[in-house]
């Protein structure tokens, strides 16, 4: 209805591009088949087809960025809706296959191509020689064929096979060298911890037509994105009904976009290659959830009732997440597992920022957090290929690289810079639009464990530079500048990581994102237009924000490089040190479900389940089995054998008597026979006589 | 006339009470003896209906042949001679109902077929019939195939009675 | 004479020689009761000769009378032959073909 409401306008049809955004996910679908058909025949060069691919996809992106923000100045900024096939139709009920292509698609389908293409020209370096190097290529584009697929979805059962592809690469992907088990069990607990949260997406999609066929009063039952966020928020639609939908879909974020408690595989997902890191569990895979929660804002709208401000889910479900993020980055050895941590506390920043009404803010930190991201997790790629010969422990291999790797020390302070939120930078646009927002909507508690989040981000980050590239160098290998196809990616993401923040710097007056990304007119049915927080730039907010990542840095200077503070004290202090070890084992959460749920349901609810099966279920197959045949038996004895047999066997007695009786007349006496041969005649002569 | 039915009638007493005994008596001697008797007294009756030749044949073979053929049997079978053994067999009861039935049914009949009114004239002109010449050219001239064949059966049964009574 | 007296007679003697034919043990005996029917006989014919003038009758009797003969000589064999057998002379024991 929206693509023909452009129509209406009198304009000319949608773009082509726009009508046509489905190749952006059929072409990188394309070159993954191409790769696994024909790629060992290629062999190395196979990159070439995804490079291509997705230089191709990033190309189409920024002409429909274009198009889209021609169709923002002239046409409102309709979305753009194309139903392409469809799949099922019965009876009033419908659902098939298209693409919606509005700003939010557009920037997510940007962001997806543009950081794809820079990893497959980083991983052709930092990959060379890998005993399955098509195989990755092949699972990347495979990747971000679903992952495009998942963002330009125009309903949510395309959303939800998107949804499971991106998890079906994320597998495949961790689980790149599956020669080691530990690899192998990240993987799978990858994949196990997202799908127990994608039982929550499961129910709540398909809650999601219900929404529309009790708004409309029950003449339409429909899974497209537009419709269901129309329907919650046009008021027909019980407040329960809503609450559930945005529950369930809520834990399928929690699970996909790690937030607390299912936030553990995120760490143990670094056992993949650092491209793959930095693809999928920083920019776009783990944003997915965020990504969800921005498209059927509607639904969390009313259903968290984010209006009415005060405590809802999302937000709690955020806020935790950034603090327990950030905490535990405090006492990782491992560059990457900080760098894990770190996203799993963006995340939360994401997922609070949608909770607190913070639309915007949400998205414009997912869309810069994506760059500064992959820059630092290729940063640190590029610090273990070059500098730490493969490892990536802090403690152990690294320090003092800046000597030896000025390209990655720079790109990679640039990028910490950005995510700590230097002002000017990206993240300072970003985050504090978030914090912003949370203030600005009534939620004071949120707008200040953002703060202190920033405040401990500062400081992580802070210690994590100073042990890779300050102080001496500690590990037994020669250090040394990693080569062009790994470092120009970085640079280009630390131009974005710089410039990026200013399309929405609003102190300038440029609102450029703004306009583009969030829906705004009439027309904007799917979305609560007017009562969302409409953020804006107070000087002192800034300030305040500038302050406490000063504080970091200060923090973060004087523990690492000026050693002040109880250095040591978790060595000398059991309180500390207590508290150091509830830190390091992560809370014990990977105990609790490793050995309290996966051990219970190994053990006791297996036990139980057989318990049934053998006693329940097998006794009352068994049972039946034996009442059937004992009923069997007695038919046999009862029926066959007295009735039937009896019938039959008396039948043959009987005549066997009658035989016995008759066969007295055979006495073999030839006189008895004379004797009744004479006896009948006379007999017959007496009859004939009288009867004349 | 009735000279005639004196001695018919005397005669078919005797010969009545003699044939009850033949079948009833225990003594299997005795009951050929009593055949002997009724034989006797079947030729006498012959002679009543002056048919000589039948009658002397009877004697001849019946009396002399068949009676002592039946003594020859009775010695080599040793039935018990003393006659203490009861010699009728269990059906005796039925038999005789039988037999009486058949009596009955014979003497109906018999005396609906031939009413009392048909009479056998006992005169001269029965003398004709029986002549013993005439018989014999009937015989000889008339049946003399079958007269013939019975010659054959003679000695049919001769070899036949050998043959059987052989001891091998 | 009235002829339904011969026939009585004969009558009579037939059925005294059938209620011996069924009612004897011996064959010895029974053979004479046979005897006694055969003689019943030959007094019918030779009353039926007188009564009808004709000597047909005489000729069948004189056949009778011979063939009975002859019949007396082959049964007394085979009785003979039996009581060789069966070590009895009586017929009510020989019930081999007893079904």
């Amino acid at each position: 209805m929206f693509a023909a409401e452009t129509a209406a306008h009198g304009a000319a049809a949608a773009p082509w591009i726009l009508e046509n955004a489905w190749l952006v996910f059929v072409i990188p679908a394309i070159s993954w088949l191409i790769i696994i058909l024909f790629g060992k025949r290629f062999g190395e060069k196979c990159s070439w087809i995804g490079i291509a691919a997705l230089a191709t996809c990033s190309a189409l992106s920024c002409w429909a960025a274009y198009e889209w923000t021609q169709q923002v100045e002239h046409h409102h900024g309709t979305p753009v809706v194309n139903r392409l096939f469809t799949w099922w139709q019965s009876n009033g009920f419908d659902f098939g296959f298209g693409i919606q292509i509005d700003g939010l698609a557009v920037m997510m389908m940007f962001v997806v191509t543009l950081i794809s293409l820079l990893v497959h020209v980083y991983s052709t370096e930092y990959l060379k020689g890998d005993v399955r190097y098509t195989h990755y290529f092949a699972s990347l584009s495979l990747f971000t064929a679903s992952m495009l697929l998942l963002v330009t979805a125009d309903n949510t059962l395309q959303l939800l096979v998107g949804w499971e592809l991106v998890g079906l690469c994320s597998f495949m992907l961790i689980g790149h060298w599956w020669e080691e088990k530990a690899n192998t069990n990240a993987a799978l607990k990858a994949f196990l911890t997202t799908r127990t949260g994608d039982v929550g997406l499961l129910i709540g999609v398909i809650i999601t037509p219900f929404i529309v066929y009790e708004a409309t009063g029950g003449k339409h039952f429909s899974f497209s994105i537009l419709e269901v966020n129309s329907s919650a928020l046009s008021g027909g639609v019980g407040h329960a009904l809503l609450l559930a939908c945005a529950s369930c879909l809520l834990l399928g974020i929690i699970g996909k976009s790690g937030q607390f408690p299912l936030h553990t595989w995120l760490p143990d997902a670094m056992a993949g290659p650092t491209p793959v890191s930095a693809l999928i569990h920083a920019a776009t895979m783990v944003v997915a959830g965020v990504y969800l929660g921005a498209r059927l804002y509607g639904v969390f709208w009313e259903g968290f009732s984010i209006n009415a401000g005060g405590m809802n889910l999302m937000a709690i479900v955020g806020a935790i997440t950034i603090i327990i993020g950030a905490a535990l980055a405090f006492v990782q050895r491992d560059i990457k597992k900080v760098l894990a941590y770190s996203t799993i506390s963006q995340l939360g920043y994401m997922v609070m920022g949608l909770g607190v009404g913070a639309w915007l803010g949400a998205i414009f930190h997912l869309f810069t957090h994506a760059f500064f991201k992959a820059n630092l997790f290729l940063g640190a790629g590029s610090v273990s290929h070059s500098g730490a010969h493969h490892s990536f422990d802090m403690k152990a291999d690294m320090g003092g690289l800046r000597k030896y790797m000025p390209k990655t020390f720079w790109t990679f302070i640039i990028g910490t810079l950005a995510l700590t939120g230097f002002p000017l930078l990206a993240g300072f646009w970003s985050k504090d639009e978030i914090i912003a927002g949370a203030g600005q909507g009534g939620f004071q508690l949120f707008a200040w464990v953002g703060l202190i989040g920033a405040l401990m981000t500062a400081i992580y980050m802070g210690r994590c530079v100073y042990l890779t590239f300050f102080g001496e160098y500690r590990g037994h290998h020669h250090p040394h500048e990693s080569n062009n196809t790994l470092t120009i990616p970085l640079i280009i993401l630390s131009v974005f990581s710089v410039g990026i923040g200013f399309i929405n710097a609003a102190p300038l007056g440029i609102h450029w994102f703004k306009e583009w990304i969030e829906p705004h007119g009439a027309e904007a049915a799917h979305f609560p237009v007017e009562e969302i927080t409409h953020i804006e730039f107070h000087y002192s907010e800034a300030a305040l924000a500038i302050a406490v990542a000063a504080l970091g840095y200060f923090i973060a200077w004087a523990w690492n490089w000026k050693k002040w503070g109880p250095h040591g004290i978790t060595q000398r202090n059991a309180l500390a040190r207590s508290g150091y070890v509830f830190l390091e084992r992560k809370y014990f959460l990977d105990d609790l479900y490793t050995g309290v749920v996966v051990g219970f349901i190994k053990g006791p609810l297996a036990r139980a389940s057989y318990w049934v099966n053998r006693y329940v279920i097998d006794g009352v197959a068994n049972g039946l089995g034996s009442g059937t045949a004992k009923l069997g038996d007695a038919v046999y004895r009862g029926i066959d054998r007295s009735v039937v047999d009896g019938a039959v066997n008396g039948l043959a007695e009987a005549t066997g008597e009658v035989g016995g009786v008759l066969r007295v007349v055979q006495s073999g006496r030839v006189q008895r026979y004379a004797l009744i041969l004479v006896g009948g005649v006379v007999v017959i002569g007496v009859a004939l006589v009288l009867a004349n | 006339m009735i000279a005639q039915h004196v001695v018919f009638w005397i005669l078919a007493v005797g010969m009545a009470i003699a044939a009850i005994k033949v079948v009833t008596t225990n003594n299997v001697v005795h009951a050929a003896l009593y055949l002997v008797a009724v034989l006797a007294g079947v030729a006498a009756q012959f002679l009543l209906l002056v048919a000589e030749f039948v009658a002397w044949v009877q004697v001849l073979i019946y009396i002399g042949t068949v009676v002592v053929l039946f003594l020859f049997g009775i010695m080599l079978t040793r039935a018990p001679m003393r006659g203490d053994e009861n010699q009728s067999n269990s059906q005796r009861i039925g038999s005789a109902v039988v037999a009486l039935l058949l009596l009955g049914l014979l003497g109906v009949l018999i005396v609906k077929a031939f009413p009392s009114g048909q009479e056998i004239v006992l005169d001269e002109s029965l003398l004709a019939y029986s002549e013993t010449g005439a018989l014999a050219t009937t015989f000889l001239r008339d049946y003399l195939i079958p007269f013939e064949v019975l010659g054959v059966l003679l000695t049919a049964a001769l070899i036949g009675a050998v043959t059987i009574a052989r001891r091998d | 004479m009235a002829l339904n007296l011969f026939l009585m007679l004969g009558a009579f003697l037939f059925c005294t020689g059938a209620y011996g034919v069924l009612a004897r043990k011996s064959g010895v005996l029974i053979l004479m009761s046979i005897e006694l029917m055969l003689n019943a006989v030959t007094i019918n014919l030779v009353a039926f000769s007188a009564f009808t003038h004709a000597v047909t009758g005489l000729v069948f009797a004189l056949f009778v009378i011979a063939i009975a003969a002859a019949e007396v000589g082959v049964g007394l064999a085979i009785v003979l032959i039996i009581y060789r057998n069966s070590r009895t002379p009586n017929f009510d024991q020989l019930d081999q073909l007893r079904g």
